[in-house]
């Protein structure tokens, strides 16, 4: 009924933004998506309603205790009841209710199935890796704070930390699983609805802690393999796509003003390259190689930017290259606030040209 | 009789005040207030009523009804600021901030939301 309620005012609002993956109502935690968050949910429910009859039991105790008639206080303060109500009660109650909620959270230690999708995220402070895993466990495609997967199907995810302890959590498909540095913990979600659902760092990771995001998108199965087939992962040739002061093949999303756009975006690359910019970012298929930041090479297709905190747009592109530090503060990206404002548009125009 | 005359002559003397430049419009406010979470423009600018982000990009947008020239440009009116907001390079060249991702109606919904800043 709720649900009805809400589906009917979200389709009607013409909002399909990448923010409803993290609000609305019911709150993603409550929403589940697929068959390992459904379990969270069942058991979460489950003790919220004995929290709430064990509370209105003792409530009534009380009353009985203050304000009840002297029968009623005497057999309140009897020993029979403390051994029915004090030991056996919750005794019982508790036991069941522990073998109860393993049995019904055992699909989510169970071991991986095998042949599954698999992926590796691998926190930084305060973003995340995402490396595509081949059938061999080699890297197919590599991307950031955003992953694509297929609905119903399970997707192995290996989770990793580069430096401190990181948490990861996607509400609507699992639990949390810690991501430890120098281990690696094995965690498996599902989708069973195509969908965008927001994610989080769940583990304080200290300074922008908060704003360390993540989005998942589940496709049905054909648009899951058009989006694959979207994102060739053998980067292309350099001579063919990017030469240094060279106009870049342009991709059919930035039709608009694309004249324009394709003189400033080559403007913009050689600005990438020579700014600094390409020391901490990789970009397949160009000599930007770094590795300490998040994979540009599909930035331009990404839902959002900074980690999962801002949509994706020129102008937020701008705002986040040009000033990152009043946006997410302590992250390690500085500002670049020794850019004019022809630069920064030109590099914007660049990324926005990675899909 | 010669004072009330008076009083007359100048009263008649005064214009009005000009009136106000918008018509509040609190549903259109509030559908701005969500279209400009949903761009972002918080990313470059730090807006009343907008938690976060306020990013310094961008100048700050308090109190735009109150504003002279739209980005030093444009005369301050509800259609230029919708159309600025929409499109910023097409109405000023040169500018920093580029076409952000609104419809017409939203713009106009989000230039709503900024004139019911008030410096006060």
């Amino acid at each position: 009924m709720w649900r009805h309620i809400f589906m009917v005012s979200t389709m009607n609002s013409s909002t399909t933004d990448v923010f409803d993956a993290w609000w609305g109502w019911p709150p993603p935690v409550l929403d589940p998506a697929g068959p390992y968050a459904d379990n969270v949910v069942v058991l979460a429910w489950a003790l919220f309603a004995m929290g709430v009859i064990v509370t209105g039991i003792v409530v009534v105790a009380l009353y009985v205790a203050i304000r009840g008639p002297a029968r009623w206080k005497a057999k309140l303060g009897g020993e029979r009841l403390v051994w029915i109500g004090g030991v056996a009660f919750p005794g019982v109650v508790l036991t069941c209710l522990l073998v109860w909620g393993l049995w019904l959270t055992s699909s989510l230690t169970q071991p991986m199935p095998d042949g599954a999708m698999r992926v590796r995220v691998t926190g930084y402070m305060w973003w995340f890796d995402v490396e595509y895993l081949g059938p061999d466990g080699d890297v197919i495609m590599r991307d950031a704070n955003e992953l694509h997967i297929p609905v119903g199907q399970p997707v192995v995810v290996e989770l990793q930390s580069e430096d401190v302890i990181h948490s990861f959590w996607v509400p609507n498909l699992s639990g949390k699983e810690d991501m430890i540095p120098g281990r690696t913990n094995e965690l498996v979600i599902e989708a069973d609805r195509p969908g965008r659902f927001g994610g989080v760092c769940a583990e304080y990771c200290g300074g922008p802690h908060a704003l360390m995001g993540f989005v998942a998108v589940a496709h049905e199965q054909a648009d899951w393999a058009a989006w694959l087939a979207g994102r060739s992962m053998t980067p292309p040739a350099i001579a063919e796509q990017d030469v240094p002061g060279t106009v870049p093949a342009l991709r059919p999303a930035a039709a608009a003003d694309a004249a324009d756009d394709a003189a400033i975006a080559a403007n913009g690359r050689t600005l990438f390259m020579e700014s600094g910019c390409a020391a901490c970012h990789r970009v397949a298929g160009t000599e930007a190689n770094g590795i300490a930041g998040p994979d540009l090479t599909h930035v331009g297709s990404r839902l959002t930017l900074g980690a999962g905190i801002l949509p994706n747009n020129r102008g937020t592109m701008i705002g986040w290259i040009g000033d990152s530090q009043s946006i997410k503060p302590g992250n390690r990206m500085p500002s670049y606030d020794m850019l004019s404002a022809d630069e920064l548009t030109a590099i914007a125009i660049w990324l926005e040209q990675q899909r | 009789m010669a004072l009330s005359v008076m009083l007359c002559a100048c009263l008649a003397g005064c214009k009005q005040p000009p009136g106000p430049r918008y018509v509040p419009d609190e549903a259109a406010a509030a559908r701005g207030r969500a279209a400009i979470e949903r761009v972002g423009c918080g990313a470059c600018h730090a807006i009343p009523g907008i938690g976060w982000p306020r990013g310094r990009t961008g100048p700050s947008l308090d109190g735009f009804r109150d504003i002279g020239l739209i980005a030093g440009a444009l005369p301050n009116t509800p259609a230029n600021l919708a159309a600025f907001v929409r499109n910023a390079p097409r109405v000023k060249p040169g500018s920093t901030m580029p076409a952000m991702p609104l419809s017409e109606e939203e713009s106009r919904d989000v230039a709503a939301y900024l004139y019911g800043l008030d410096d006060e």
